[in-house]
């Protein structure tokens, strides 16, 4: 990323309040600089999944306006808080949905998702259905959906929430070497300031009622960051330094 | 005992004691036949009278396959139209209610008076008993895809019809073929209660009107035998359907996995 260019994407003003009153964003600005890895940090239910899924153009903003540089939406791919796999496809099919949509034949597209299924370490699985696989593993398989695509904008909603401990510092670590190797801009969501603070190297933070951002931090932690990190000194400091922003937040 | 023996031997025992307390009871009360045959008697008038008693069974049954097919394809072509739009859906839903809440045998003279063809008036009054399951249940599977996985569908611009085929039609198919089940039964009830109220009258004789003319005749052990047939009939019909669902469903659904151990 050149500093001073354009970013990936801005929001300005942001809004969006629902059909029954309630306004879950109000006025917020976030520009989203290319080749960030983002993390948005927040209670429950301060938003951070809609502005999530206004960025992806899921649901409309009441108000205010997301301005894309270049003047068009990049490519997204999104990954929801459960893996959301089609239960009757096989995993090959599931990470072959987003090119079968765009109207790929299975043999234009048998190598990009061979990759992509290599990239996430299930390459023994592809003839393997959702519902014989692990939580962890249904959530390599909706990772590797996402990066099928070799998406500019990657946008994952609290991925990892639902996975134990082991799984989700692994999964961590992968979705960081992919990002690494790919040049992605990653927006993720979550509610878990370690996990924030080990991935990113910017955590917005949000409180709620009326969704908003109340911190913007960057996180000067050198890539690549490995296992070693989560017991280092700067790396606690920081999530104490966070934990007290959620803290203020969550008030 | 084993899990799988007990499910045959345990129901297969209780008919036996069932059929032999009747046969003893009958003979013991010396209960003439024409008013309660003994089984012992039924299935001596099943192996005389059933060339004749198979015959009727094939009337009715083809009256019951093509009532199904039919409400299986157009059952299934409603409840898509219905999925593509709300307003077609709340505009004709009430209709197809209607018609499944109004008893069949009171609209059966109607239709038996209106077609003059014999074997179609039957196959329309089995029909509207047999299609509802299909559309209603079909319905509901379009409509129950995942929010998340249309969300997505969308974030990659699929059509329609890229929605509707690589998604609603998958989600629904259990649904789907819980309806069938349930039409494949429907669709013997319709076509059995369709014939009595057409009654003997006609060349097309099914099962129904011979029960009926057994009746009449005071023939009661043939009266049995064919209730028997029904009852098989019937029965064949659901394994079937169930063996077709389980087919279809078994490399992913939760209703076909095996239990846990």
């Amino acid at each position: 990323m050149a500093a001073g260019s354009s970013p990936l994407v801005a929001t300005s003003k942001i809004g969006k309040s629902f059909r029954n009153g309630t306004v879950a964003l109000a006025n917020v600005d976030l520009a989203i600089a290319e080749g960030a890895f983002l993390s948005i940090l927040g209670p429950s239910g301060c938003g951070k999944s809609t502005l999530l899924r206004l960025i992806a153009g899921l649901t409309p903003p009441s108000t205010g306006t997301i301005e894309w540089q270049g003047g068009t939406p990049a490519r997204i791919s999104f990954v929801f808080q459960e893996p959301t796999l089609m239960p009757w496809a096989t995993v090959w099919d599931n990470v072959y949905l987003p090119l079968r949509l765009l109207g790929m034949s299975t043999a234009e597209a048998a190598t990009c998702i061979d990759e992509a299924l290599a990239a996430v370490g299930l390459d023994g699985f592809a003839k393997t259905y959702p519902r014989e696989l692990s939580g962890g593993m249904k959530m390599r398989v909706s990772i590797a959906r996402a990066l099928v695509t070799d998406p500019q904008l990657l946008l994952l909603d609290e991925p990892f929430a639902a996975l134990d401990e082991i799984t989700r510092f692994r999964l961590n670590e992968d979705l960081l070497r992919l990002w690494q190797r790919h040049h992605w801009t990653v927006v993720f969501v979550t509610h878990s300031v370690f996990e924030s603070v080990f991935l990113s190297d910017r955590i917005v933070v949000m409180s709620k009622r009326p969704g908003r951002i109340t911190a913007d931090v960057p996180i000067d932690l050198t890539y690549p960051r490995e296992e070693s990190l989560r017991v280092a000194p700067d790396y606690g400091a920081l999530c104490q330094q966070l934990s007290a922003s959620l803290a203020e937040a969550s008030q | 005992m084993n899990e799988r023996v007990a499910k045959i031997v345990a129901p297969l025992t209780v008919g036996l004691v069932i059929l032999a307390a009747w046969e003893f009871l009958v003979r013991a009360a010396e209960i003439p036949p024409y008013i309660l045959p003994g089984p012992v008697i039924i299935a001596q008038t099943l192996w005389t009278d059933g060339p004749s008693l198979m015959g009727s069974l094939w009337v009715t049954l083809r009256i019951t396959l093509v009532a199904l097919a039919a409400a299986v394809v157009l059952g299934g072509l409603i409840a898509v139209l219905f999925a593509q739009s709300r307003l077609l859906e709340l505009s004709f839903f009430p209709y197809a209610v209607i018609l499944q809440v109004t008893p069949i045998v009171s609209i059966a003279p109607l239709i038996i008076i209106w077609v003059n063809d014999t074997f179609l008036s039957l196959l329309i009054c089995a029909w509207i008993v047999a299609f509802f399951p299909v559309v209603a249940n079909t319905t509901l599977g379009l409509n129950s895809a995942d929010r998340n996985l249309v969300a997505l569908f969308k974030l990659y611009g699929a059509s329609r019809w890229q929605i509707l085929r690589f998604l609603r039609m998958p989600s629904a198919l259990p649904y789907f073929l819980a309806g069938v089940r349930i039409s494949g039964g429907l669709a013997l009830i319709g076509a059995v209660v369709a014939e009595f109220v057409a009654g003997t009258g006609g060349s097309a004789t099914g099962l129904a009107s011979r029960i009926l003319e057994s009746g009449y005749r005071l023939e009661i052990p043939r009266l049995f035998a064919a209730l028997l047939l029904l009852s098989l009939t019937g029965i064949l019909i659901f394994a079937a359907l169930s063996w077709l669902s389980h087919a279809l469903l078994a490399h992913w659904h939760e209703s076909a996995l095996p239990e846990e151990e």
